[in-house]
């Protein structure tokens, strides 16, 4: 068999592969790049960016639960200026397609950063993270109410003709209803999931442990959570997705793959292994050279087809 | 800088009054570029699912074998895990991390309350001037080495219990009182509440002060932004902006 071809098309971004570093863990880049060939990586998507600097919330902003990490870091960012001046140039030459992860506390916030970041040189997408607290709705997530969902996605569409990821909120009773309101919004593709929202307690103080109370959930302990949100989404909406949540093994990224995703990203992934990159393609590889598929892009949504015919 | 991932073998591991723990450990970078203040960060296996790394200072160093030792006080699941390696296995390892103490003047005081002491023994093994190193713990069983090992010309060690079951009956602070008069700076590491109260008598003293600061970690290395402390320039990250922090820039408990 000819060497496996990990191409995948996200939503207009073209990929070398289909393995993602996710928004946040990796910050803008700079530290992991040492330790990792980020030209193994489809993209890069860098943490969250704001209009203006925000500050994140008070410590402690981590506790690790059973196989996950709860955070709380409250999307502290440096603000566009910043980033576009700072944090984006030393990536240019990483060797791997850039994403912008975006937020926002008002629609016209994340509309300011959509429009600060068209037509700049090295920027391959947008993804919009959705979780963030809309002020206006007395802080409720964007991303939990599909008209929201809907209009953030609308301005921010309005700005720039980038590709868009809307990447999908998991502290939802439906995730298909937000998934569908991006799609109609003018998405590229999905991204899903973000952190599930949780918290912990320090029976020594008999207080919340994180300094802002709740955190999000992320670790290997939500990989069926997200794997099920994947599955249900991409019974739900054309646009293409990329899936997430636990992913620290090549099994881990072939799930998501045949639950409906056309690219993956590992977050929490690189705490455990500051080198999981090159490792996750190889293991790729390997299974698809096992299971006699050539194109990574037939792998996506098998399991909704009914599987592997290894007889083929 | 480069930081360096590699496997480091277990050379030795104590283990005393099944409380502390020191490994050392064969791991010649980390032993050759490893400063007083800094860390490194261990990664544990685990079939209970995957485990963050921990942050461990480094306790002392040989440069000439290429050892590196962490001394930790058994809590938890995660040093309980470090504590589990046997001799001769394998253990990853990234750093040295984060920043170093400055070098002490002659005559700095280096207070360490509880396990704090570890940095602070190697800075005071290190340190080219003389200094005189406060070590308080609860009780005598506390002791996380015996004071033999921490002797160098010019190092005074003088040691405080809380129960007075060995040194001087009191506690950290007691004992910095006892000395600030004589001190040049201050340089500490240890439980925060304590750490609070040394800066604001090292700057009613009118001395330098540095802490070493401790926070959960995730990445170690700068990017997930999940270990910050609140400064005077809000907040900043203790792998590597810190550990070690001029006491001045610390904001403890809303307050500079
Ligand atoms: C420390 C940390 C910071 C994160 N920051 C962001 C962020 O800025 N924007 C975002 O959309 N998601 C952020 N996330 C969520 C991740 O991108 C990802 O959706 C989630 O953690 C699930 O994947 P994982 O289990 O592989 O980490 C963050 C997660 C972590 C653990
Ligand atoms: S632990 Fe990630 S920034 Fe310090």
């Amino acid at each position: 068999m000819e060497k496996p071809d990990l191409k995948v098309n996200l939503g207009g971004i073209a990929l070398e592969s289909p393995i993602l570093a996710a928004s946040g863990p990796f910050g803008y880049g700079h530290q992991y790049r040492e330790l990792n060939d980020f030209s193994q990586l489809g993209a890069i998507i860098v943490k969250g960016v704001s209009s203006e600097p925000w500050a994140g919330n008070p410590a402690p902003r981590l506790a690790e639960t059973a196989s996950g990490l709860l955070n709380s870091i409250g999307l502290q960012n440096p603000g566009l200026k910043s980033f576009l001046s700072d944090d984006l140039p030393p990536l240019r030459d990483c060797g791997t397609k850039i994403i912008v992860n975006i937020v926002g506390r008002t629609i016209e916030e994340y509309a300011a950063v959509a429009s600060g970041l068209d037509g700049i040189d090295g920027i391959n997408g947008l993804e919009v993270n959705i979780s963030c607290p809309n002020l206006k709705a007395g802080g409720m997530a964007f991303g939990t109410d599909p008209e929201a969902t809907h209009k953030v996605v609308s301005a921010v569409r309005q700005q720039t003709s980038i590709p868009l990821l809307v990447k999908l909120s998991p502290n939802v009773t439906d995730i298909t209803v937000i998934a569908l309101a991006a799609e109609d919004a003018g998405a590229d593709a999905l991204s899903l999931i973000n952190t599930l929202s949780g918290m912990t307690i320090d029976i020594e103080s008999g207080r919340p442990f994180l300094g802002n109370t709740f955190g999000g959930l992320s670790g290997p302990a939500i990989l069926p959570v997200a794997l099920k949100m994947v599955w249900q989404a991409a019974g739900a909406v054309k646009i293409p997705l990329l899936g997430m949540g636990g992913i620290t093994s090549a099994s881990d990224v072939v799930q998501f793959l045949l639950a409906g995703a056309s690219a993956v990203a590992v977050g929490t992934g690189i705490f455990y292994n500051p080198e999981i990159v090159s490792g996750l393609k190889e293991g790729l590889v390997e299974y698809m050279v096992r299971k006699n598929i050539y194109r990574v892009e037939d792998l996506t949504a098998l399991a909704h087809r009914g599987g592997i015919n290894d007889e083929q | 800088m480069v930081n360096s991932y590699s496997t480091a073998i277990v050379e030795t591991k104590e283990i005393t009054s099944d409380r502390y723990c020191k490994l050392t450990l064969k791991a010649p970078a980390a032993s050759v570029k490893g400063l007083p203040g800094q860390f490194v960060m261990l990664y544990l296996p685990s079939e209970y699912g995957p485990m963050l790394p921990r942050p461990f200072s480094i306790y002392a160093t040989d440069r000439e074998k290429g050892l590196i030792s962490l001394l930790f006080e058994i809590r938890g699941r995660g040093t309980e895990l470090v504590a589990g390696f046997d001799e001769g296995s394998g253990i990853k390892l990234l750093g040295p991390l984060g920043s170093c103490f400055p070098e002490p003047p002659p005559g700095a005081l280096l207070l360490a309350g509880g396990l704090g002491v570890a940095p602070l023994a190697f800075l005071a093994r290190r340190a080219k001037t003389p200094v005189t190193v406060l070590y308080a713990v609860q009780k005598a069983d506390n002791l996380a080495f015996q004071p033999e090992e921490l002797t160098r010309p010019g190092l005074i060690l003088h040691l405080a219990s809380e129960d007075g079951s060995i040194g001087y009956e009191g506690t950290a602070l007691d004992l910095l009182a006892m000395h600030l008069e004589q001190a040049s700076a201050l340089y500490s590491c240890g439980p925060r509440k304590m750490l609070s109260k040394a800066a604001s008598m090292a700057a009613k003293a009118g001395i330098e002060c540095f802490l070493s600061l401790e926070e959960r970690m995730a990445c170690g290395i700068g990017a997930c932004l999940g270990c910050v402390t609140e400064t005077v320039q809000g907040y900043k990250r203790v792998c590597s902006d810190g550990p070690v922090f001029a006491a001045g820039e610390v904001v403890f408990n809303g307050k500079a």
